[in-house]
């Protein structure tokens, strides 16, 4: 990486505590991912999707602007990507997940907001962001209470545009949302000076979904016993697709699951048959992150699912790609976006029948809820996914965790004694 | 703990220390033993350099207790670093829930009041049980306590007093994992923290029931591991 300090350099980064940070992430990635045995060939890509994010994909981007066309920075999967890109915008996602960074953002935000916005914000304070000074603008949601006030104050800073995510699921909401993604539409089209053509639109809806398809393939997979690829690979995958381009994205995706049937064929997996299977539901895990699905697999347990923002909130529920026209097609994505079943909305219903649902279809003997420290609405809501898990028979434990070492000792006992009750 | 064929027959407690492995060799120097099991926050540091099996406390806990009062059907362990509540069913566990991130309401919390107060951590509980009255502690955080403990001293609160508000606070966060898992008949109270009397008086007050303590609360544990091992091991 070290080819890249002048890049680094120009983009204003502050060097010196940049290079820090990447040793810390590193740290943490060698001892957990890159601690496994028994990994697929094809991990090798995704691996370097994480280690290049900050030098071989921003190099990219900085390409992307030099031919004059933008970046924008997203925090969260409503964000309707193809938009974007059918005006040859490029989205990236702006997620933290290392704890490096966190007590930068400590010095101006209270201490209980979750790790994610605080490691986010901290890299952008303390200067290790190389996105920030890239990005032509910035697009933040209503997902929850900590963001909105958030993105207030980085309005002054940068250019904003914030889409307001409804809170119930019902006719006046899903109207409010459907105009909100075609407003996304006039403000991505101002800043790329050029208008969305429906042709354009119909060839972006059918890489992210070619995306996606890729990534239900992979959760497919996933559900052989023993699993042919362990749950920390799955979700470094998971992690890279939220900042690779897309169209390699898909075929070096497509590729590792070739790979994973034949594993599956061969009978080679990084565990042995019969394998206590286990699903993670709740937070995203971004790149940074790797520490709920280490400890549990390091306890002796697979992961083979994951309903999360990184995991199948992220790919599940394709956009209806026959729409004729422009209009139509707005729709389509509205309708797409909306399906998405996040903690932020009251009632969550279909997300709890999800949890059971997908729970069962991946074969698990337990759930592990995985919840971000402050994260009110996952936290809260995990009494009823629980209670619905319970009538299913399926037990669960809820972790409450932020990206700190300091909890890892009681929380390994926790899992081991989750997974010695499952028997 | 050492078990043969009539049950228990002898035991050794030691400070973890900052050596526990050493720790730990030097105890096993003293006996004869066919196999070993580890159990506890150290557990895998003596897996891999014992080479023995491990079981988390949970489990062991769960075993143990069930052994010596069948009819168990919740444990409540408390050590030096947390508490846990552990629902048993015929020596297996249910469920359990167990304290996030800090020691707050465990025997460190009771050891650094006690420091605090001017007790030994064997005499806070019968200081406590001789108070006339209590003084409310609103903090459950080791550091935030202690302030709050001072500041009560300084405002010419009697010791006892502020012991007993001390015991009563770790009895409300108690009450409210209680309430999150629930409990059943019969209440066991187990880990170094049952050889509190005030917490153990208080603990059947609030409960309204006679609370099962253990004649060694503090091996119950270890009990539990060893009596596994050795099920394992026909």
């Amino acid at each position: 990486m070290a080819n890249h300090e002048k890049m680094w350099q120009e983009l204003g980064l502050d060097v010196e505590l940049h290079n820090e940070l990447l040793k810390s992430i590193d740290r943490t990635f060698q001892q957990t991912v890159g601690a496994q045995k028994n990994r697929p060939e094809g991990m090798k890509y995704f691996d370097n999707v994480l280690h290049e994010s900050h030098g071989g994909r921003v190099a990219e981007l900085l390409d992307v602007k030099a031919k004059g066309n933008k970046v924008i920075g997203t925090f969260c999967i409503y964000v309707p990507d193809e938009i974007a890109m059918a005006v040859d915008i490029t989205p990236i996602a702006l997620c933290g997940g290392t704890n490096f960074s966190v007590p930068y953002a400590e010095k101006m935000f209270p201490r209980d907001i979750c790790p994610l916005v605080k490691s986010t914000l901290g890299l952008a304070f303390s200067k290790t962001c190389p996105y920030a000074p890239i990005k032509n603008m910035a697009v933040g949601e209503t997902t929850c209470d900590a963001k909105k006030k958030t993105w207030e104050i980085l309005a002054g800073k940068v250019n904003f545009h914030v889409m307001e995510v409804p809170q119930k699921k019902e006719e006046p909401d899903i109207k409010l949302w459907h105009k909100e993604v075609r407003e996304f539409k006039d403000k991505v089209e101002g800043l790329a000076g050029k208008k969305v053509e429906s042709k354009r639109l119909a060839e972006t809806i059918e890489i992210m979904n070619d995306k996606r398809r890729a990534l239900q393939k992979l959760n497919e997979l996933r559900k052989h016993d023993p699993p042919p690829i362990s749950g920390l690979d799955a979700l470094v995958v998971m992690q890279a697709a939220l900042n690779d381009e897309p169209v390699r994205f898909t075929e070096t995706l497509n590729q590792l699951n070739d790979e994973l049937e034949e594993r599956i064929e061969k009978g080679i997996s990084p565990f042995t048959k019969g394998v206590k299977r286990i699903m993670i539901a709740g937070c995203p895990a971004v790149m940074g992150n790797w520490k709920v699905h280490w400890l549990v697999e390091t306890s002796g347990a697979a992961i083979v699912g994951d309903e999360t923002c990184t995991g199948s909130r992220y790919f599940e529920n394709l956009v209806d790609e026959t729409a004729k026209d422009l209009v139509g097609q707005l729709s389509a994505l509205a309708e797409r976006y909306m399906k998405i079943n996040c903690a932020c909305f009251t009632p969550n219903t279909d997300r709890i029948e999800g949890v059971v649902k997908k729970a069962k279809e991946s074969n698990v003997q337990g759930v592990v809820q995985y919840i971000l420290q402050y994260c009110h609405g996952y936290n809260v809501e995990a009494i009823r996914v629980d209670g619905a898990l319970k009538q299913a028979n399926i037990p669960s434990l809820k972790i409450e965790t932020d990206y700190s070492e300091e909890d890892v000792g009681p929380l390994r006992t926790r899992v081991e004694a989750f997974l010695e009750r499952l028997g | 703990m050492i078990l043969n064929n009539s049950g228990l027959s002898d035991f050794r407690i030691t400070d973890t220390g900052t050596d526990p492995l050493t720790n730990s060799r030097n105890i096993l120097k003293d006996f004869k033993f066919d196999t070993i099991v580890a159990t506890g926050y150290g557990r895998h540091l003596a897996k891999a350099h014992l080479g023995c099996p491990v079981i988390t406390e949970i489990k062991a806990y769960a075993l143990g207790a069930h052994s010596l009062f069948p009819q168990c059907r919740t444990v409540i362990d408390i050590g030096g670093q947390d508490s846990k509540i552990i629902k048993v069913k015929d020596g297996l566990v249910e469920d359990f829930e167990m304290n996030d991130r800090c020691a707050a309401g465990t025997g460190k919390f009771l050891e650094v009041m006690a420091h605090t107060l001017g007790y030994t951590l064997n005499n806070l509980g019968e200081e406590a049980l001789k108070a006339e009255g209590s003084v409310p502690i609103s903090s459950m955080c080791t550091v935030f306590a202690e302030s709050e403990v001072i500041s009560l001293i300084a405002r010419g609160e009697q010791p006892r007093n502020i012991a007993l508000g001390l015991h009563e606070s770790i009895l409300n966060r108690l009450m409210s994992m209680l309430g999150r898992v629930g409990f059943e008949d019969e209440v066991v109270f187990a880990g170094g923290v049952a050889k509190n009397r005030c917490i153990a008086a208080l603990l059947g007050k609030r409960l309204r029931k006679k609370i099962l303590i253990p004649q060694e609360p503090q091996i119950v544990g270890a009990l539990g591991a060893a009596l596994l091992s050795d099920k394992q091991r026909r």
